[in-house]
């Protein structure tokens, strides 16, 4: 009897107060959102805690009378759940976890994302190093690659202020790498750090 | 301890959460009321 209701009927009999109604909705869409947030954290205590989070945002909208019946409940718990997903990692990149064992260094937990100084020096010296290399390729070749990579603009904007089609844009783009990696192996250049 | 609490558990599928997350979700809505005063709306918990 149960199962032949529609989510919206539950909701609705769930805001009228019948707490029945939300036992239903849980065990109907445990196996989806639960499959959904593990195959994105891969780990048990964290979809049991965001599946939890999840459900606890929406017993508060329900209850609270915010929730709008405009899209389905499913794709709204997934949504919350998504979003919680997304929070979680945030968090971690935030704090990294401390994974215990026995050559623990702490600076791979607390480093920062800088280079050191001699990585740095190493990096300045490429970043050179490709610069004299792109002025060796053909002016319409090296026109798109600087104005892609270096000014970071999209192959639209280029075609834009290049005068010629995205296609062409993204062709020149193409020989203007081949022709850089023919350079490269030509004089046994190494750009690595 | 290290071990029991390692971050490499099984990579089996994961359907269902346990019956036990379930059963605090049920208890949490029970207890929560949504209660609206003047123009001023609280949650609240009551058992």
């Amino acid at each position: 009897m149960e199962l032949q209701m529609e989510d919206s009927e539950l909701v609705r009999d769930y805001i009228s107060g019948d707490e029945k109604a939300l036992e239903v909705l849980i065990n109907r869409h445990n196996q989806r959102i639960t499959s959904f947030i593990y195959s994105k954290v891969l780990d048990r205590d964290i979809t049991e805690d965001i599946f939890q989070d999840t459900f606890i945002k929406v017993i508060k909208t329900l209850k609270k009378g915010t929730y709008s019946e405009e899209g389905k409940f499913l794709p709204w718990v997934m949504r919350i759940s998504h979003n919680l997903i997304i929070d979680h990692f945030r968090k971690n990149k935030r704090m990294p976890k401390f994974e215990g064992s026995d050559d623990f260094n702490i600076f791979s937990v607390i480093g920062d994302d800088k280079l050191n100084a001699e990585k740095q020096i190493i990096k300045d010296q490429i970043d050179t190093d490709l610069r004299y290399l792109v002025e060796e390729l053909p002016d319409d070749q090296k026109e798109v690659l600087v104005m892609r990579i270096y000014k970071d603009m999209s192959f639209k904007e280029i075609s834009e202020n290049t005068g010629v089609s995205i296609n062409t844009a993204l062709g020149r783009m193409r020989y203007a790498l081949i022709n850089l990696r023919k350079i490269i192996d030509k004089h046994n250049i190494v750009l690595t750090n | 301890m290290e071990k029991i609490y390692s971050n490499y558990q099984e990579q089996t599928e994961f359907n269902k959460v346990c019956p036990k997350t379930i059963n605090f979700l049920l208890s949490y809505s029970q207890a929560l009321y949504d209660i609206e005063y003047k123009d001023l709306r609280f949650e609240t918990f009551l058992n």
